[in-house]
């Protein structure tokens, strides 16, 4: 009985630590809100950070997409740029199809949820025969993936008249649209004319959606298993869990999640092209959750934050900007993985410390995250 | 005969890719990651041997083997500063996120010293081009000596792992590090060679692909290194003649689909083809199907 008890109690314990980590970063979302707002409101904000601010909004919901699949799935995806780029050309396309026909809000839901739902299909569509495969090949076939995106896109050509819609992918003239007929995806050009719908406000709701989602699926029965196939692959099999189920679970969540990360980024410019969403792009997000530490939502939302505002604070390291980022990268990957620094890590650590608790609780942490 | 132009084209292109992709195929067989930044060390060839040519006034051979041998320096640092450290890491992740950053190192060292505008190569390789049917196919010594330099390092190669000791072991390597390291064979030697090799070939491939394709850029490399991987995993990875036939036909189906579908999207069609060769036979046309064990 008394041991029954204790469980309990671990439990329970466990499960208050869960619940105060979730907290935390609805928190600190809320609280970075309001003190914009209250920025805004006394006028002490410079146009720059005010420009930012739905962009910082755009990398945050990015990166914690991006951390699903490689926190806590343990996989690496390299094409979040290309699922970002399907919600924000859905979408833009919808919210171009559809005018002023529909009121300003609920035709921006109805974009973020359309973007949301064609990321997440693509997602299930090239997770299904990847997703078999190992980390390696999923690295190279996202990437693969986005580019193709962007090659099609480029090539894409449609738009709307009284009869509905016509794509091409040869050229504007071979859509044969009525006079009446207006253009809306123009090959490489892109889409113009997307209404602004894009605030901060809705940037920050669309965080706390994200966040929501995520640490929900987390601390669920699947998010469990999820981590079971990422730290075990072959033990999570032998105890029934459907590997590449929940593996492709997770990898749609978050392409859809990248999804709606481009929607707000398409509802932002008045143009919007293939060019934003290139290699690069994933890579950058792939920075700010290597830098925010793998696996850790907090981390990602305050690296994404800081690295997206930095460099428009910093503009004379412009042309270092992305040597920094790589040996950023570098230096923090051996310093969190490698043995030889992990072992030196807690050796120092045990010599500094070793009579402060509170750094014992925080290894324990770590191994518990990592 | 335009038929046959383009196909002299493919197989021109196609050698570069087997080249690079002979270099990602040793790698990965023995190291078993993928090494990111291999692209990007054929870039560092060209610029080397751009460089030696037009500011040093080297003659050419000279300074192919001078990138040769810059390049082989370079990958084994590479390979001892950011990839040793991570071998044992608890993550396989953790060394493909820190090849991106070398990569991604590279390019952006390149790009603060060369910056970002192509530069014109110049001629390496200066042979007379070959002429059939009356000037309706012409090949030139550039795709000549591409071919050939392709022949000669697959044969090379596949002779020095068959038939040497250092072959042996990189063999074994591949197979199982901790049993050859019992067996007395030098691990960290032994990936250290397959790095020099790799990056030695891509130092040729880049002369060769700048011969090709006469501009030098900061990510002259990036694309023709993923299209090499794709090429690797075509042929099935680990296997030498299949990173040689892989990157022959990858590079044929490339322009043949510049030719007659699109070109710009031939790119989607060559990456569409690594999809499904992975739905179809994940372990390549010549590649050995791997069981995993508890």
């Amino acid at each position: 009985m008394g041991e029954k008890q204790n469980n309990i109690d671990i439990i329970k314990s466990m499960r208050r630590k869960t619940l105060r980590k979730s907290m935390l970063n609805y928190g600190i979302v809320i609280a970075a809100y309001a003190v914009m707002q209250i920025m805004i409101a006394t006028g002490n904000i410079s146009s720059l950070l005010k420009g930012l601010l739905v962009p910082l909004c755009v990398y945050v919901i990015a990166a914690l997409s991006l951390n699903l699949v490689v926190g806590i799935s343990g996989e690496l995806s390299l094409g979040h740029a290309g699922f970002m780029c399907i919600g924000a050309y859905t979408s833009a396309f919808f919210s171009n199809a559809v005018g002023n026909t529909l009121p300003d809000l609920p035709r921006f839901i109805l974009a973020i949820l359309i973007g949301a739902a064609f990321a997440g299909v693509f997602g299930i569509l090239i997770g299904i025969p990847v997703l078999r495969l190992k980390g390696d090949y999923l690295a190279i076939v996202t990437l693969a993936f986005g580019e193709i995106i962007k090659n099609l896109l480029n090539v894409l050509y449609a738009g709307i008249d009284s009869h509905g819609l016509h794509f091409s992918t040869t050229s504007a003239m071979d859509l044969h649209m009525e006079p009446d007929g207006r253009q809306i995806i123009k090959g490489a050009l892109g889409i113009s004319g997307t209404p602004k719908n894009s605030t901060f406000t809705i940037g920050v709701v669309l965080i706390i959606v994200t966040l929501i989602i995520v640490q929900n699926l987390i601390n669920s029965r699947n998010g469990r298993a999820i981590m079971a196939t990422r730290d075990n692959r072959i033990a999570a099999e032998s105890i029934g869990i459907p590997v590449t189920r929940f593996k492709l679970l997770a990898f749609a969540i978050s392409a859809s999640l990248a999804g709606v990360a481009g929607v707000l980024y398409a509802h932002n410019l008045a143009t919007l092209n293939t060019k934003k969403f290139d290699y690069n792009t994933s890579i950058l997000i792939l920075v700010f959750v290597v830098l925010g530490g793998i696996g850790n939502l907090t981390g990602s939302i305050i690296a994404a934050v800081v690295l997206t505002a930095l460099p428009e604070m910093l503009r004379f390291l412009n042309n270092y900007r992305m040597l920094i980022y790589a040996i950023v990268l570098i230096v923090i990957m051996l310093f969190n993985w490698a043995p030889a620094s992990l072992d030196l890590r807690s050796r120092l650590r045990e010599k500094l410390f070793s009579k402060h608790k509170s750094e014992k609780r925080e290894e324990g942490e770590q191994d518990g995250n990592s | 005969m335009s038929f046959l132009t383009y196909l002299k084209d493919g197989i021109s292109l196609g050698s570069v890719y087997a080249i690079i992709a002979l270099g990602y195929t040793m790698v990965y067989g023995i190291a078993k990651m993928l090494n990111f930044a291999h692209g990007d060390v054929i870039m560092v060839g060209a610029y080397v041997v751009l460089m030696l040519l037009t500011r040093a006034g080297v003659p050419g051979i000279l300074a192919v083997v001078i990138a040769m041998a810059v390049c082989t320096i370079l990958g084994i640092t590479i390979e001892k500063v950011a990839y040793r450290p991570l071998r044992k890491a608890s993550s396989p992740l953790a060394v493909l996120i820190t090849a991106i950053g070398v990569s991604y190192l590279l390019q952006n060292i390149a790009l603060l010293m060369f910056g970002a505008d192509g530069k014109t190569f110049v001629d390496v390789i200066k042979l007379p081009s070959l002429s059939f049917g009356d000037g309706k196919l012409v090949i030139s010594g550039t795709t000549i000596v591409t071919i050939l330099a392709c022949i000669i390092i697959m044969i090379c190669l596949t002779l020095f792992v068959g038939k040497t000791k250092q072959g042996h072991a990189m063999q074994a390597v591949s197979e199982d590090k901790d049993a050859a390291q019992l067996m007395g064979v030098n691990v960290n030697g032994t990936i250290s060679l397959t790095f020099a090799i790799g990056s030695a070939l891509a130092a040729v491939a880049g002369v060769l692909l700048c011969s090709a394709y006469p501009i030098v850029t900061p990510y002259t490399g990036a694309m023709p290194g993923i299209k090499a991987f794709v090429a690797a995993v075509f042929g099935g990875i680990g296997s030498i003649p299949g990173a040689m036939i892989g990157g022959i036909l990858l590079g044929v189906i490339e322009i043949l689909s510049k030719a007659y579908i699109s070109s710009q999207i031939a790119d989607a069609i060559v990456f569409g083809v690594l999809i499904i060769v992975l739905l179809v036979k994940p372990s390549g046309l010549f590649g050995k199907n791997v069981q995993e064990k508890v």
